[in-house]
């Protein structure tokens, strides 16, 4: 019993050893080598055949040079916080756009819940990159939204929404949209509804309940649903290089070029390293937060 | 029982110059095609312990929620005290709910629970606490106030929303099924906590329940519902001793039913003839019947002796054989069948010790009881 038990619990871990830590130790490891021509493209290369002196001498050629030159080159550090701002009023807009389509999922009648589910899962049967890329036919300066607007006459000249953030924000939100609904549509699904009701019968409005009762008890979902949009969001490659043109800073952007333009390997790692950092840290000190509180409320 | 006290009876529906405190006047509710409430009249009086029983789908959930607020009677009229409340929404209503659910709010501490609907009221912000305390003190749950809901048992939820549902000092305090969720000794033992709850607070409560035994030990008075229709108001001990049709004879407690043809004697007395060449059962009627008219004797079990010798004393006795006995420890109930085949419950007090019991399995024994002891039915 004790065997299969430990079998259970070692699979999953040997699984995140194996196909995250691992590989993650490895792109560490370029982020810590230097740039060479070569195959593959850096150095030191580890040779185990040169025995322990081999070993010792592979890691006195590590050093954090590429770090240092990313506090160096203010590209990055703007890319960086761009990114941040992208991601975080990207998040904002998708929230609330979101909270009002999971609500009324939550309040629709039982038998049409599945219906309007499969509606917001949909869009995932076409290809992401399609779907992005017909939005250049919609916000483009000829394109399907300027036509319409020159039309009705409310604009004379066409909008300039290609290639500049707001495009970015367009895409994010459409793209996610779904992995904020979900998460906030399950718990505001599974709410006892006499919730609610005891709220108005102790005086509230339909409103004031909405705010005491439901908004914070679908906290969680909320949280998760940002989670699922910020993270992604926040390392976002194919939609500023789409729909953001060359203005928009993003640190997805600036990784692809490290990689596969310039061929400079550990300076790539090093940003995704950073980027890597910048997502855990917050979610630690979040989770760290949430047990604090968890315990206080005992 | 209550009539047997009559100097301090609280009895203000027997009052013709006491207003109610709710009227339902004809109302009805609809849904859909379905009637839950059909045509229904009903005064509950200030003061009382009011439970509505019925099984579920009687529309006793329904008319509770018509008093909250949450559901509109498709006709007719529900006055509060001489309001009509029609117009007036659940949150304005002087009508406070206890769910079954107990729907306490699961991000809010026992204090804050309680406080919820003090702090969406007029009441300044230094009184909100001395009330909760008092709440807290009433349902002793002083030592949780800084709980969650969670973090609490089931009593103690159940006492949470008690207090919370008494903390505005409603006019009027709903109970949907508050003790369905409880253990059977925690349940009796809350039931008279409730009892003592209403009478310290003086507030008019109104219990939904199917439970009937619960609905006997706190009301004052009970309706009975079926199909959307009351089928009758009165005490409890009104309710179990004179039920006024089978229904209700029926869903209180257990109960012999007999059917037969009556024949009136005058006097006010009735003899019941239910089977070919066996002696009529003899009883008293409330109500005029005709010769001839098929009736319903009911009679409750613990109202038959038996014996092995018929009992001189009572007017009906009947000879029958032991088919089952149910010891219960301090109460023994014996299926006897009749010699015309009907089966009878009796229920007799083990006043002596089981080994001194002088019938058993398939003894002969004689049925015996009095005229008054049973009930005659027309419906």
């Amino acid at each position: 019993m004790n065997l299969r038990r430990l079998t259970l619990i070692l699979v999953p871990y040997l699984w995140l050893m194996g196909f995250f830590l691992v590989p993650f130790l490895i792109v560490v490891k370029i982020a810590l080598s230097d740039t060479a021509i070569a195959i593959p493209p850096y150095w030191p290369v580890l040779d185990l055949s040169a025995g322990w002196t081999g070993i010792k001498e592979f890691f006195s050629e590590l050093d954090f040079e590429n770090f240092v030159f990313l506090t160096e080159d203010s590209l990055y550090w703007k890319s960086y916080l761009s990114s941040l701002q992208i991601a975080s009023i990207s998040t904002f807009l998708t929230l609330l756009v979101g909270y009002p389509i999971a609500y009324a999922m939550a309040q629709a009648p039982d038998e049409w819940r599945p219906t309007l589910m499969m509606l917001v899962i949909l869009p995932f049967w076409t290809s992401f990159l399609i779907r992005v890329y017909s939005w250049v036919g919609i916000i483009a300066n000829e394109g399907l939204l300027n036509q319409f607007l020159l039309w009705t006459g409310l604009i004379s000249e066409p909008l300039q929404i290609m290639n500049t953030p707001t495009a970015v924000y367009i895409g994010i939100v459409y793209t996610y949209l779904p992995f904020m609904i979900l998460p906030i549509y399950a718990t505001l699904e599974k709410m006892d509804g006499s919730l609610i009701e005891a709220a108005v019968d102790l005086g509230c409005s339909r409103g004031k309940a909405f705010w005491l009762v439901t908004l914070p008890l679908s906290r969680p979902g909320m949280i998760a649903g940002c989670f699922l949009v910020f993270i992604p969001a926040l390392g976002e490659f194919v939609i500023p290089s789409l729909l953001g043109g060359s203005q928009t800073l993003m640190i997805g952007k600036v990784l692809w070029e490290e990689f596969f333009s310039n061929r400079d390997w550990p300076v790539a790692a090093a940003v995704a390293v950073v980027l890597l950092m910048i997502l855990v840290i917050p979610i630690m000190l979040f989770q760290r937060n949430q047990e604090r509180q968890e315990e206080a409320g005992r | 029982m209550a009539e047997a006290n009559p100097q301090k009876v609280f009895a203000p529906w027997e009052d013709p110059n006491q207003a109610p405190l709710i009227r339902f006047e004809g109302v009805t509710k609809k849904f859909g095609t379905f009637t839950a409430v059909d045509n229904l009249n009903l005064d509950i009086y200030r003061g009382e312990f009011f439970a509505l029983l019925g099984p579920s789908g009687c529309g006793k959930t329904t008319l509770m929620r018509m008093l909250a607020g949450f559901e509109d009677p498709t006709m007719g009229n529900i006055w509060l005290d001489d309001v009509d409340v029609a117009p007036i929404p659940p949150n304005k209503r002087p009508v406070n709910m206890m769910f079954q659910s107990y729907a306490l709010f699961p991000h809010l501490t026992v204090w804050d629970n309680i406080a919820f609907g003090l702090k969406r009221s007029d009441m300044p912000q230094e009184q909100i606490g001395d009330r909760v305390q008092a709440m807290l003190r009433l349902t002793r749950l002083e030592q949780f106030a800084k709980r969650k809901p969670h973090q609490i048992s089931g009593g103690q939820r159940q006492r949470v929303a008690l207090a919370r549902s008494l903390a505005k000092a409603p006019k009027l305090l709903l109970l949907d099924e508050p003790l369905g969720a409880l253990d059977k000794k925690l349940r009796q033992e809350t039931q008279f906590e409730l009892m003592d709850i209403q009478e310290k607070t003086g507030t008019t409560f109104v219990i939904v329940t199917h439970d009937q035994e619960e609905a006997m030990t706190v009301a004052t008075r009970v309706a009975v519902m079926d199909h959307g229709k009351l089928v009758q108001v009165a005490t409890p001990a009104g309710i179990y001793e004179t039920p006024n049709s089978v229904y209700v004879a029926d869903f209180i407690g257990e109960v012999n039913i007999i059917e037969g043809a009556a024949a009136p004697m005058g006097d006010g007395k009735v003899d019941i003839a239910f089977a070919e060449g066996v002696e009529p059962i003899h009883a008293t009627i409330g109500e005029p019947v005709t010769a001839g008219q098929k009736v319903f004797f009911a009679i409750r079990p613990e109202k038959i002796h038996v014996g092995r010798e018929p009992d001189p004393t009572r007017a009906n006795r009947i000879r029958g054989k032991v088919h089952d006995i149910a010891y219960l420890g301090n109460i023994s109930t014996y299926r006897v069948e009749l010699e015309t085949g009907q089966m009878i419950s009796a229920q007799m007090t083990n006043a002596r010790r089981l080994s001194r019991r002088d019938f058993t399995w398939e003894d002969e024994v004689w049925l015996s009881w009095t005229d008054t002891a049973g009930v005659v039915l027309t419906r």
